[in-house]
Parts: structure tokens; C-alpha cells; sequence
């Protein structure tokens, strides 16, 4: 029972019962096919949930509302850039990142010049950011490059390539939050922010890495999805809003912040994807489904809190 | 000037200088139909931005506020029209889950957003299940009430300025609204004055659900029918108008007043920006613009405040 003290236990226990509820149902017909599809989506999750989970460590207050509207534009620009050529794959990814980047600089800089609480300042940049997707895609849906359009589609030894690459970034998000100086200074802020600044950490340069991080995440997320499911969409980051926040809190990280882990964002991941799959396979009329989701999300984190006391 | 009316002058200034912008350009707008028209659709919101704004007095955040007020549209267009006792029950039973969750997360320390999160999922739910199309139909009597056309000024304005009213009174006025600001503010001390603070954060949710039930009323008496998705943009523009009207998100500082006043320019910045023609796709960037330049403006007037 040991285990069960880690924060994310919690997320990979409901995903293995949803998982074996599922299987259950079609008496392991699907069990592979189920298990890449869940791997792929929940890659997706991950990389937009690792983002939101440094910008939430920082502490209370702090959210990135323009996650969707970040995916969107950055994978409608680099699909327009590349245009479907082969040789264009890097200046595309480096697009990609450029709109990532300039993002999270355009948030911090809302939030520290004009003192706006992190919510209101990426709600409203999220609103720009659209702007500019929706001016920019005019409703035209352009191929990716037929090499990316098959990496992103495509298994390696039985895992899927977004679920490998996901992987990589969650091992460095890992690294980086609990082995490296700036991952440590993240989380002294979000413990307090007066403390950290009075033990010399510079909250600034700190802040304002993780929001360029959250947003570049993002983007990357919207380049891989607009390649894997054949091109950019306005709509296609919209449900990656409360998935994003969902997973940072189901896996066991602080809402409050100072407090988070890496790998229980996986087991979120895999829950939130196979909870809307076990459901269909249980063929329940929409309406159910939706109540019974969130349901099941009231009931982990019931589960899942109640380790620590007192109200931040 | 006390700090409080200094804070409510930006929101004031935005709202004068919306409409007058709304009225240069579309003088017909300054008319009695026109500024009904306009603004028709801020009640709903302004009820909403109230409800979001009881919460944020308690330091939570209600995440699943545009799928309640969806939820309770589609009760209000099909049990509230046919079975009226049947409707109330249900309306109240919502209320009464309200309290619940304010219990259940100050109890077991949850964390408001994601509890709003779940049951947001739960009220889109609930409402596809009622309502599966669009459809419904207004009650009679709301539909009459919420179209009346007093003399003088548009319905709109009368109501937000009851709403107003109403809200300052509880949240400003009354023993509870201290209470519930007490607790955003300090919990502690709160708890040592001898109230209970379970009781007082249940009935902060209470009083917001009750102020959702009346906007998702509100909402059918104006559309005269319901969908299950009628509301969601809500959830954002009611925090962006708590904020817009100098709330803040911790410390249970919040200005009634001030969350209609937000709600308002909200609602005339869509207009606005139709009436300056720009171009479909920049629409929703200006009023993230807009949002950020009454915000900055606020800075300003926060350091004037801080020099004096």
C-alpha cells in the first residue's frame, strides 16, 4: 500500500480499472487497438499538461487560458508554411516554436506590465491569438507534409510516435522540474512567492521561462495534432482547455501550487481518453456519458485529496 | 474619494466611453429600442457575473458557471413551461447541490476549479439529456416580464440597476454578505468570531446558484427557447466581468455594482466592435483588446491610488 502514498498513484489505479472495465465489455477483442489509441490521445494531453503543470506550480492564480488558441495558430501557421513540401519539415517545426515563444513573452508581459492576474491576461491574449488563427486560416485545410503526416500516425516496436515523443519531453520535464535549479525555483515560488524572492531567486526570469515553456508546449502539441489528424482546424485545441487543467489535478499536482509531479499527468492522460472510451463501449446516450464523466472526476479527486491539510 | 468608488470609477469611465463610441457612430442606437436591443442581452449576464462574483468573494472559482445557467434554461423552456411545481423542485434541488459542493470541497479541501470542472461536465449532461435539440419554450409570464417596456428607459437598464442594488445590499449590507467577504478575506478569523465557516461558504454557493437560476430565466424569457450550450461562453465572460468591475480573485474583495458595470461593457463591446465594421475574423482579438486596455487603465488609477 505504499505506493498508494505517491500523488500519482491515484490517476494510474482509475486508469488500469477503466482499462480493465473496457476490456472486460468487449472480452479483449480491442485491448491492443484500445491501448494505442489511448497511448496517442493521452500523448496530446501530456504535452499540453506538462506546460500548464509548471505555469500551476508557480502558485495560486496562475493558469494559461490560451493553450487552445496557441495549439490552433501554431498548427495552422506551420501547416501553411510548409504547404504539404518535405523540405520544409524543420522550418516548419521552428514555426512552430517561434509562435510558442512569442506566446508566452506576449502573457508575461501582460502579466507583469500591466499586473493583470494570469487569467484574465492569457484569456484575453487567447482571444488575440484566435484573431490572428482565424485570419490566417481562412477556412482552407492544408495537407502536412506526407513524412510528418505519417511519423505522427505511425508506431514504433507497437508505440505510437507522439506517445515516444511525448515521453522524451515528460523524462526532460521530469529532470528539469526535480533535478535542475530552475525546476526547484519553480516550485520555491509557488510554495511562496516573498520567500522566494527574499532567498534571492529571480522571480521574473523564473515566471516568465515557465509561461514561454507552457506556450511552446502548447504549440508543439498543435503542430503534432494538426499533422496527425491531416490538417489544422480553428476548433482543434478547444477541449485541450479543461483537459489541460484536468490532468495537472488528477495526477496528483497542487492546485495551489509548489507541489507537482510528472509521471501522475500520464495516468491522467490515459484516464481522461479511456473514461470517454469505456463509456461509448457501454454505448450510453450522450447525456450519460457526460454526467458519468464528471462524476468520475468529482470521485478521483475526492480519492485522490484528503492527504494533506490545510487550506492554502 | 474613498478607495472603494476610486475603484469603481474605471469600469464607469469604460462603460460611458463604450457607449458614447456606440453612439457616435449609430446615433439611432441613443434611442429607446436601440439601447433596449443593445443591452437586452446584458441581463443574463450581469445575473451570472453576480452568481461568479459570490463565489470569487470565497476565494473559489466556479468553473462550470455557463454550463449551469445552460442547464437551468433548458429546465426553465421545457419542466418550469409545462409542470411549473415540477420545475421549481428542480431548480431548487439545483440550489441545494450548490450548497453541496460548497460543503463537500471546504470539508474534504478540494480544490473549486476542479469540482466546477466535473460538474460542469455533469450540467451539460443533465441539460442534453432534457434537451437533446435546441427547443423549449418560454413560460408565458417570463416572456411578458422579461419584454415589458417600461416608460422612460429600456427594461434593461431597470433591471441592471435592480440587480445592482439588490446585490450591493446582500453582499455589501447585509450580516451574511459581510460574513461570506470575512471568509475570502480571513478564514481564521472568520472561524474564531465564532460563525460557521462551513455554513457560510455553503451558503455563498447557495446564493450564487440562485443568482445562475435567475440568469438562466432570464435567458429563456429573452431567447424563448433553450439549447444546451446557450450559455457556455458565461463560465469566461462572467469572470472577465468580476474582474473588469475591480474584483479580485483572492482576499474577498469584491464590488457588486462594479460585476454589472463589467457585465455591461462586455456586452456593448460586441456591439461596438460589429458597429465599427471590422472584419469578422479580428472580432474576438479586439475585445481581448478591449479587455486589456480597461485593464491597464485600471493600473493606472491603482497607482494614483497608491501615491495619495
Amino acid at each position: 500500500m505504499k505506493a498508494l502514498n505517491r500523488p500519482w498513484a491515484w490517476s494510474f489505479l482509475a486508469a488500469g480499472l477503466v482499462w480493465l472495465a473496457t476490456i472486460w465489455v468487449t472480452k479483449g477483442a480491442a485491448s491492443g487497438g484500445l491501448t494505442e489509441a489511448a497511448l496517442t490521445f493521452a500523448a496530446f494531453s501530456v504535452l499540453v499538461g506538462i506546460g500548464q503543470m509548471f505555469v500551476i506550480t508557480l502558485g495560486p492564480g496562475n493558469i494559461d487560458l490560451s493553450v487552445p488558441a496557441t495549439m490552433t495558430l501554431a498548427g495552422t501557421l506551420a501547416l501553411k508554411l510548409m504547404d504539404g513540401a518535405e523540405g520544409m519539415v524543420i522550418p516548419g517545426l521552428l514555426a512552430t516554436l517561434g509562435v510558442g515563444i512569442a506566446v508566452g513573452l506576449a502573457n508575461y508581459a501582460l502579466i507583469k506590465a500591466l499586473r493583470i492576474p494570469p487569467i484574465i491576461a492569457t484569456l484575453s491574449m487567447s482571444f488575440i491569438i484566435q484573431s490572428i488563427a482565424i485570419w490566417s486560416n481562412r477556412g482552407i485545410r492544408i495537407k502536412p507534409p506526407e513524412s510528418l503526416a505519417s511519423f505522427t500516425t505511425s508506431s514504433t516496436l507497437t508505440v505510437p510516435n507522439v506517445a515516444l515523443v511525448a515521453l522524451a519531453v515528460s523524462i526532460a520535464a521530469w529532470v528539469l522540474l526535480n533535478r535542475s535549479v530552475y525546476g526547484r525555483q519553480v516550485a520555491a515560488i509557488g510554495q511562496s512567492l516573498p520567500a522566494a524572492r527574499m532567498a534571492g531567486v529571480p522571480v521574473d526570469g523564473v515566471r516568465l521561462a515557465t509561461y514561454v515553456l507552457c506556450a511552446t508546449l502548447a504549440a508543439l502539441a498543435g503542430f503534432l495534432l494538426s499533422c496527425f489528424s491531416g490538417g489544422a482546424a480553428l476548433n482543434m485545441g478547444n477541449e485541450y482547455l479543461l483537459m489541460s487543467i484536468a490532468v495537472v489535478v488528477i495526477g496528483g499536482s497542487a492546485v495551489a501550487g509548489g507541489d507537482s509531479n510528472v509521471p501522475g499527468i500520464w495516468g491522467a492522460g490515459l484516464f481522461m481518453f479511456l473514461i470517454v472510451s469505456m463509456l461509448n463501449t457501454y454505448q450510453f446516450q450522450a447525456g450519460y456519458r457526460l454526467i458519468l464523466t464528471g462524476l468520475i472526476i468529482i470521485a478521483v479527486i475526492l480519492l485522490a485529496s484528503g492527504r494533506k491539510g490545510g487550506r492554502p | 474619494m474613498t478607495p472603494d468608488r476610486l475603484r469603481l470609477l474605471v469600469p464607469v469611465m469604460a462603460l460611458v466611453a463604450l457607449l458614447a463610441g456606440v453612439f457616435w457612430m449609430q446615433p439611432r442606437a441613443a434611442s429607446y429600442t436601440g439601447l433596449n436591443l443593445l443591452l437586452n442581452l446584458a441581463v443574463p449576464i450581469a445575473l451570472a457575473t453576480i452568481a461568479q462574483m459570490l463565489i470569487m468573494a470565497v476565494n473559489d472559482l466556479d468553473l462550470s458557471m455557463g454550463a449551469f445557467v445552460s442547464f437551468v434554461a433548458c429546465v426553465t423552456a421545457t419542466f418550469l413551461n409545462d409542470t411549473p411545481a415540477l420545475g421549481l423542485l428542480i431548480l431548487a434541488a439545483a440550489i441545494a447541490v450548490y450548497a453541496g459542493l460548497g460543503v463537500i470541497i471546504h470539508l474534504r479541501n478540494l480544490p473549486s476549479i476542479v469540482v466546477t470542472l466535473g460538474m460542469s461536465f455533469v450540467w451539460t449532461g443533465l441539460a442534453v439529456l432534457i434537451l437533446p435539440a435546441p427547443g423549449g419554450s418560454s413560460p408565458e409570464w417570463l416572456r411578458t416580464l422579461m419584454t415589458v417596456k417600461p416608460p422612460l428607459a429600456p427594461m434593461a437598464i431597470f433591471a441592471s440597476v435592480l440587480i445592482a442594488i439588490v446585490a450591493h445590499l446582500i453582499v455589501m449590507r447585509s450580516t451574511l454578505g459581510v460574513r461570506i467577504r470575512a471568509l475570502g478575506g480571513n478564514e481564521r478569523t472568520v472561524a474564531r468570531s465564532g460563525t460557521s465557516i462551513i455554513a457560510t461558504r455553503a451558503a455563498a454557493y447557495a446564493l450564487a446558484a440562485f443568482f445562475a437560476v435567475l440568469a438562466g430565466m432570464a435567458l429563456v424569457g429573452l431567447a424563448t427557447s433553450a439549447d444546451a450550450n446557450i450559455a457556455l461562453r458565461y463560465t469566461l465572460l462572467s469572470i472577465a466581468g468580476v474582474i473588469l468591475g475591480g474584483g479580485e480573485f483572492i482576499g474577498g474583495r469584491v464590488s457588486p455594482i462594479g460585476a454589472v458595470i463589467g457585465a455591461l461593457t462586455l456586452t456593448l463591446a460586441g456591439s461596438f466592435l460589429s458597429f465599427l465594421r471590422i472584419s469578422p475574423d479580428w472580432q474576438i482579438g479586439a475585445q481581448g483588446a478591449i479587455l486589456i486596455l480597461v485593464l491597464a487603465l485600471r493600473l493606472l488609477f491603482n497607482r494614483l491610488e497608491a501615491r495619495r
